[in-house]
């Protein structure tokens, strides 16, 4: 066993070169400068292509064009980049284009602190983009899932042809950590499913008992089109109701219907507990200690941690908060995604415990919430 | 060649629009030139001007507002042998400002086609980033508070190697769409028409109008020899391909013994120019050395070269779990800036944790025990006190030893600087 000292960002690059990541495009900001820096040291060399955005709207535009045309895209930015990505984002989710968007969270609101971490962008990830329909957002918890959830995040894109982001946090990527890069568990590298020519290609079109259309790139010896206009399956602006209706439920269900595929979490159960601990992110870390420190306690408490966040695994919290009579949930915000707990969880009493100060939730803030609610 | 034209789709624009004229003259340009539909994409903006890519059977991408010009790009970058022909019209140039500027600079290989009307066509005739001051639109009075601009010149200014003027009713609008087409680069051409929807209804413009207001401006021709270069996709593979490989990630197998187990905490304090993020480095490299798990969380100001300089590292044959410092082991304090920024910390350190002061720095109170190191005396420059230190820390048996921080030094540094580091290790140890 060797080890290997990254920072998450770093892992991040790896990560998505692992993937088969061929196109980068950025706009400097920190905390996700470095994912720049790394994938400009390590695409050119190899036959990929890393550009520099005039700013956030032509990095992430360069991305959807490059993703058309066949590539495997990535971006990364912070919370104020991801604002300038809105609307660029809405075109890849109602337009099917695939492309892992790394959300390097800082503290916010607005420019906030460039160097202060949070995870105050959990809800925006999901509803910061007109139309309302659901994205992939997967939170790494430390150094190793850096590098699997941006292989994960790629497959997602790949497999769903829509925007996945990796909702890293400040704390996580420009922290250095070592980990065994050689032991990781990653998954097998998909590819889109290209359409085999045996239908008149339609670039919208899901074939039978399918949700997500065949892929050919722009640029070859089939033609291609691509519109953010709300289209039919041919590619063609569409007026006619039923025919729109049948594609934003399409656009709704491939994700909503497949999420307990693709819903990754950790646990540690704790026999005896009456608690639930449910986190993500690098406050997962700290819940940890907190749980394992409590064990030793009266009040003993298990905890879930998710990695897959939105669509929100519903069936799995479900599942695993069912023995709790009690759910305490941490978070470095005011209180985002404890929302969603209330709302699959009604009825269970659920504590929650919010900092937006720039800090590390400490582990004994975590257990003093456990012990004493 | 068949014309490119999508027969189900003839064009539909509102009757005596330019843009019709356009269509056919860029259909009759790409069949003149050779190309067939898979040769080509048309990338197109919004407005009446998005239009163009349902009205030829081509490759298609019909993206945002304003931001044709940067799928467009990233569509070259990844099919560089693809005819990329952008069209937007005067409204997409000027939201899409910035990238147009970039693109010029950048000279890839795009052809774009600005369907200049001077105004808002869809939106019910606005005012444009080129509407005249003089003319009635849609937006009041606030037109004739702006000075309309020449694309043409900003272009030029921003690095465009190829610009050109044309009336869509000139019969030398064809053979510009060819050389533009043809031209290896960015080349922009402002195709300056009528809107008979809009605003030719409260402006009197007519095809002899546009020729004369055209006749009027600058020429541009120069910018094709003050410009040229090679273009931006070519140079970039050109550059990509000189460059080595990047090596793949160390890995650190374990052959030393850590002095203590458990988890130890080090918080470094110095001030920018101490090298102090690279001896938390090289603590967390040190403790791989010794099969640790190893964090580092630095803090520092953007300024470079001024302010202070922190770094907190965790060693553990642990996984490590929570990243924040709780009850450090060991602290060394080299400059006040770092000692101010973590002043809180001191009272609360316990009688077993090791602060390691260089003389002259001072501390707020503290139970721990405190070593003061002479770096001066002992002709240590302050940038390589940080290192000095961590021989101090080993000699103290506190966190890493000897071998471990050899090891370290041996995967940070390389030839000169290995040789510095180590007559440094020397230097402290006599
Ligand atoms: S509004 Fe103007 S630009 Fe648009 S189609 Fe009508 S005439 Fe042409």
């Amino acid at each position: 066993m060797g080890l290997t000292l990254m920072e998450g960002n770093e892992a991040i690059g790896w990560g998505a070169m692992a993937a088969g990541c061929s196109f980068f495009a950025g706009y400097p900001i920190t905390p996700a400068t470095t994912i720049y820096n790394t994938m400009l040291r390590l695409l050119p060399p190899r036959g990929g292509v890393c550009l520099q955005g005039e700013d956030e709207i032509a990095s992430i535009g360069f991305c959807l064009g490059a993703s058309m045309a066949g590539m495997k895209a990535m971006t990364a930015t912070s919370g104020p980049g991801i604002s300038l990505y809105s609307e660029q984002i809405s075109f890849a989710i109602g337009s099917e284009i695939p492309i892992v968007i790394v959300d390097v969270q800082r503290l916010g609101p607005s420019t906030g602190s460039a160097t202060k971490g949070a995870d105050g962008d959990i809800q925006f990830l999901q509803w910061g983009n007109s139309g309302g329909l659901p994205v992939i957002v997967l939170a790494p918890v430390d150094v190793k899932d850096c590098y699997t959830l941006t292989m994960e995040a790629f497959n997602l894109a790949e497999r769903f042809r829509c925007p996945v982001f990796v909702a890293a946090n400040k704390e996580i990527s420009m922290t250095r950590e070592t980990f065994d890069l050689d032991a990781l568990d990653l998954p097998e590298v998909v590819e889109r499913r290209r359409s085999d020519g045996r239908r008149p290609f339609l670039p919208f079109g899901a074939a039978e008992g399918r949700q997500v259309p065949d892929f050919l790139p722009i640029g070859g010896r089939t033609l291609v089109r691509q519109t953010s206009s709300t289209h039919g399956p041919d590619g063609y602006i569409t007026t006619d109701p039923a025919e729109i209706a049948m594609m934003q439920d399409r656009l709704d269900a491939k994700l909503q219907s497949s999420v307990s595929g693709f819903t990754h979490y950790d646990e540690y159960v704790v026999p005896g507990a009456d608690t639930l601990v449910v986190a993500y992110g690098v406050t997962a870390r700290a819940a940890r200690t907190a749980v394992r420190h409590a064990e030793k306690s009266g009040r003993k408490a298990s905890l879930l941690v998710l990695k897959t966040l939105w669509p929100v695994p519903e069936q799995l919290i479900r599942e695993k908060a069912e023995p709790y009579t009690r759910v305490v949930m941490p978070e470095m915000n005011l209180g985002q995604y404890v929302r969603e707990l209330q709302r699959v969880l009604p009825g269970k009493g659920i504590d929650f415990l919010g900092r937006m100060n720039g800090e590390l939730i400490k582990p004994g803030q975590i257990q003093e919430v456990i012990q004493h609610g | 060649m068949d014309s490119l034209l999508n027969s189900s789709r003839p064009p539909v624009f509102c009757p005596g629009c330019s843009h019709d004229k356009v269509v056919h003259a860029l259909d009759q340009a790409l069949t003149e030139m050779g190309f067939s539909g898979e040769d080509v994409v048309i990338v197109t903006d919004i407005g009446c001007s998005g239009l163009f890519d349902t009205f030829f059977h081509s490759h298609a991408f019909h993206g945002l507002h304003g931001r044709a010009l940067t799928y467009a790009t990233g569509i070259k970058m990844a099919q560089p042998d693809l005819k990329v022909i952008v069209t937007m019209g005067d409204g997409g140039l000027g939201i899409g400002g910035a990238h147009l500027l970039s693109t010029c600079r950048r000279n890839i290989d795009i052809t774009l086609l600005v369907l200049n009307n001077f105004n808002y066509g869809m939106t019910g005739g606005q005012c444009s980033s080129t509407t005249p001051r003089d003319a009635v639109v849609g937006s009041g009075f606030l037109n004739r508070l702006e000075k309309p601009m020449d694309i043409c010149q900003v272009a030029g200014a921003a690095g465009a190697p190829w610009v050109g003027r044309a009336s869509t009713y000139d019969d030398a609008l064809v053979a510009e769409l060819k050389a533009a087409i043809a031209f290896e680069g960015f080349s922009l051409l402002d195709i300056w028409g009528l809107c008979p929807g809009r605003y030719t209804r409260k402006n009197k413009l007519n095809p002899k109008g546009i020729a004369a207001d055209l006749a009027l401006l600058p020429d541009v021709s120069g910018y094709r020899k003050r410009n040229e270069r090679m273009e931006y996709g070519r140079a970039y593979r050109q550059e990509a391909a000189a460059l080595e490989a990047p090596s793949e990630p160390v890995r650190i197998e374990a052959g030393c013994r850590a002095p203590q187990r458990g988890r130890q905490e080090v918080v470094v304090l110095g001030s920018a120019g101490q090298r102090i993020i690279t001896a938390g480095e090289l603590i967390c490299l040190a403790g791989a050395t010794a099969g640790c798990h190893a964090t580092q969380k630095n803090d520092y100001p953007i300024t470079v070269m001024r302010g202070h300089s922190v770094s907190e590292v965790i060693l553990s044959e642990n996984e490590i779990e929570y990243t924040g410092i709780e009850n450090p082991s060991a602290v060394i304090a080299l400059a006040p800036e770092g000692v101010g920024r973590r002043s809180r910390m001191f009272s609360a350190l316990s009688p077993e944790a090791l602060v390691i002061r260089a003389e002259g720095i001072e501390l707020p109170p503290t139970a721990a025990r405190v070593v003061a190191v002479d770096f001066k005396a002992k002709k240590i420059k302050s940038p390589d006190w940080a290192l000095a230190s961590l021989v101090v820390l080993a000699h103290e048996n506190r966190v890493l030893t000897m071998d471990m921080l050899k090891g370290a030094l041996g995967f940070r540094f390389k030839k000169e600087v290995l040789e510095m580091a180590k007559a440094v290790v020397d230097k402290i140890s006599a």
